[in-house]
């Protein structure tokens, strides 16, 4: 056994009669602190959670000339997400199934399925979406038609204008952000 | 000479000494590595702590390597990948070890929870202990889970996809959740940011700490002895009876008690090297570009049962499965040791343990089967690639043909199978015949139902006609007949 080691009786707290400057610096030490703890805490819970508070709002964009989109025929799109950073290389896109009926009546779909988010595809034979993932299948209007998707394809609100069909997203499609 | 060599030793024990004045090295040496441990807990069932522990270490090891390469940025992730496999000295083998390493740590990690609780070392007085060890449990589910994020594939993208359809369900906060899951609006640099800050800093710094408390827990408390049937845990008297075990029947961990850790843990070493040399490292799969819609997400091994559930589960119970559930199983994993606290430890007086281990696995291990399977997942391109075998074309009549066309080319095989080619996400319609007569499948075809949409406005009356007459001849009775007959004629 260490035997050398020198045996300090513990210490005791000091039995109080009256406040002593040192208790008075101990809470003058605990309010600066609680001061300085929001000062640093603050600017720290709001950085982590302002993607909780700031969510960012559609916006109106371009999926470019209506002439690459013929009547009666469903396209695939893919587009530059509007809200993006260099840093999001490829995934700054996401892809639509556009659905020009004639003139300039569309529909464009979210190619992500209201299920859990899986890429749907066309199948122009059978007129159905499919997904890959858990089988879910819609009709050629969005409109659900089987499988797990607890709703229809999400749907962009889009129009016409001069010529270029524009739409309105720029939010990963979910059951919270219908597109 | 022998002047020389006393010197020699003077010296190093004054050293030792000077260190030990200092350090107090032997106190800290009897409080840990040297700490007594009853014999019997010297048992090759009592090897898989430490094993988990060796992977750990590996992991940091080789995690604080990759890092040097890895770029978290989701233009740069990928490439950074490619360039660690191809370009960089020994990159993939860093990568297949820290892959294999992570394998290995999760199945390791089981088998010790499996020992613990049957061995009933979570009972008094080590509630701490386990309750510490299911951290530990969740921390490394949730390394594994950030890992293959880092991969930033396809699979990673779709995943988080999933993640983020998963946060959309909750009740008025959804997009908030959303929001804050992915970083942003969309999967992407910001997303795999947070993801890299979770694996390589807040659940390291967790998984540690945690680990630290575990450890010294089981330093507190002594390693579980040897549970031998009929002896009974008493809170009164555990304590005063495992000290005795101690002082008459106890060893030091290090000597001693340490031989089969050390065995154990350098055959999984080696066996990690060895699955990292010849099976080398995973991925990365298909670059994450959401533009390619060709992907079908699969998660790694450790979460394909929890997958495989997602998928089988009735529609609509999503909610049940991420919400109810884990909160139900968290409530049983940490309440263990405060329902079953006392009593028996020995698995052969505690047959309801058994038995819950026994189903775990099996419940776990079919759902994995199912995961690699997924009989769910429709087959994309059974229309353009499958063949229909000559039994199901010869001798039908030119309706029938035609049906068999209409058949092939509507997708039907993307979700049917014909002669088990197809998608298995339907009911194989090898003998559709025999169980459906022409009015059932005109309904079916038309109308749909259950998993099957309503062909109806697809579909024109001839064209239904001709699918049900040739959906009516897959039916082996008149199949049979069929060549009955032709063989009499002949």
């Amino acid at each position: 056994m260490t035997s050398s080691e020198p045996n300090h009786p513990p210490c005791q707290p000091q039995a109080k009669k009256y406040s002593t400057r040192r208790d008075f610096l101990l809470q003058v030490g605990l309010v600066i602190n609680t001061i300085a703890g929001f000062m640093v805490g603050l600017p720290i819970i709001g950085f982590l959670f302002s993607s909780l508070v700031k969510t960012p709002s559609k916006t109106w964009f371009s999926l470019g000339s209506i002439s690459q989109f013929p009547e009666g025929t469903m396209r695939l799109s893919a587009f530059q997400n509007p809200y993006r950073r260099v840093a999001d290389g490829e995934t700054a896109h996401l892809t639509c199934w556009v659905k020009r009926i004639q003139g300039e009546e569309l529909k464009v779909f979210a190619a992500n399925c209201t299920h859990l988010g899986c890429p749907v595809r066309w199948f122009e034979e059978s007129k159905l979406f499919l997904c890959p993932c858990h089988g879910g299948v819609f009709y050629a209007d969005g409109e659900r038609a089987a499988g797990p998707p607890p709703r229809g394809l999400y749907q962009y609100e889009c129009k016409v204008e001069n010529g270029e069909l524009m739409i309105k997203g720029g939010l990963l499609p979910t059951l919270a952000n219908p597109a | 000479m022998n002047l020389k060599i006393k010197a020699l030793t003077d010296i190093v024990t004054n050293v030792a000494i000077w260190l030990e004045r200092r350090l107090h090295l032997v106190k800290i040496w009897e409080a840990t590595a040297g700490h007594p441990i009853p014999k019997s807990s010297a048992s090759w069932f009592y090897v898989f702590g430490s094993m988990t522990m060796l992977c750990l270490t590996l992991q940091i090891l080789t995690g604080i390597l990759l890092s040097f390469v890895y770029v978290p940025s989701a233009a740069e992730a990928y490439r950074s990948l490619e360039f660690l496999n191809y370009q960089q000295e020994l990159g993939w083998f860093l990568r297949s070890i820290h892959y294999w390493g992570s394998s290995c740590m999760i199945i390791v990690m089981f088998l010790h929870m499996t020992q613990v609780f049957l061995w009933g070392a979570y009972k008094y007085p080590r509630e701490l202990t386990w309750i510490s060890g299911v951290v530990l449990l969740f921390l490394t589910l949730g390394m594994a889970f950030t890992g293959q994020v880092m991969r930033f594939d396809a699979d990673a993208y779709w995943g988080l996809g999933i993640g983020a359809s998963v946060m959309g369900r909750i009740p008025i906060i959804g997009g908030q959740m959303v929001n804050f899951l992915l970083g942003g609006p969309i999967i992407g640099s910001d997303t795999l940011g947070r993801f890299f800050a979770l694996h390589v800093f807040v659940i390291p710094g967790s998984l540690l700490a945690l680990l630290s408390l575990h450890l010294r827990l089981v330093l507190l408390k002594g390693i579980n002895e040897y549970p031998k049937p009929g002896i009974q845990v008493h809170r009164e008297t555990y304590d005063a009876e495992y000290d005795k075990i101690i002082h008459e029947d106890g060893i030091p961990f290090v000597p001693n008690g340490i031989g089969k850790d050390v065995v154990a843990n350098g055959l999984l070493l080696i066996v990690i090297v060895l699955l990292a040399l010849f099976v080398g490292p995973k991925g990365p799969g298909i670059p994450a570009d959401p533009t390619q819609i060709i992907s079908e997400a699969k998660p790694d091994y450790p979460f394909l049962w929890l997958f495989a559930a997602a998928a089988l589960l009735p529609n609509g119970s999503e909610v049940l499965l991420f919400f109810v559930l884990p909160v139900i199983g968290m409530l049983l994993l940490f309440g263990l040791p405060f329902y079953s606290n006392q009593g028996e430890k020995h698995f052969s007086r505690r047959p309801i343990s058994v038995m819950i281990v026994l189903l775990s696995y099996l419940g776990i291990g079919l759902l994995t089967y199912a995961g690699m399977t997924g009989p769910w997942s429709p087959h994309m391109e059974a229309s353009t690639s499958q063949s229909t075998k000559p039994e199901f074309i010869q001798a039908r009549t030119p309706l029938e043909l035609q049906g068999a066309l209409i058949f092939q080319n509507k997708q039907c095989r993307t979700c049917h199978a014909i002669g088990g080619e197809g998608g298995s996400r339907g009911p194989d319609l090898t003998t559709a015949g025999s169980r459906m007569d022409e009015p059932q499948l005109v309904r079916q075809v038309i109308q749909g139902g259950g998993n099957m949409p309503a062909y109806g406005k697809n579909l024109s009356r001839e064209e239904v006609k001709a699918l049900v007459s040739y959906l009516s001849s897959l039916n082996p009775k008149k199949n049979s007949s069929l060549k009955e007959k032709k063989e009499k004629e002949s």
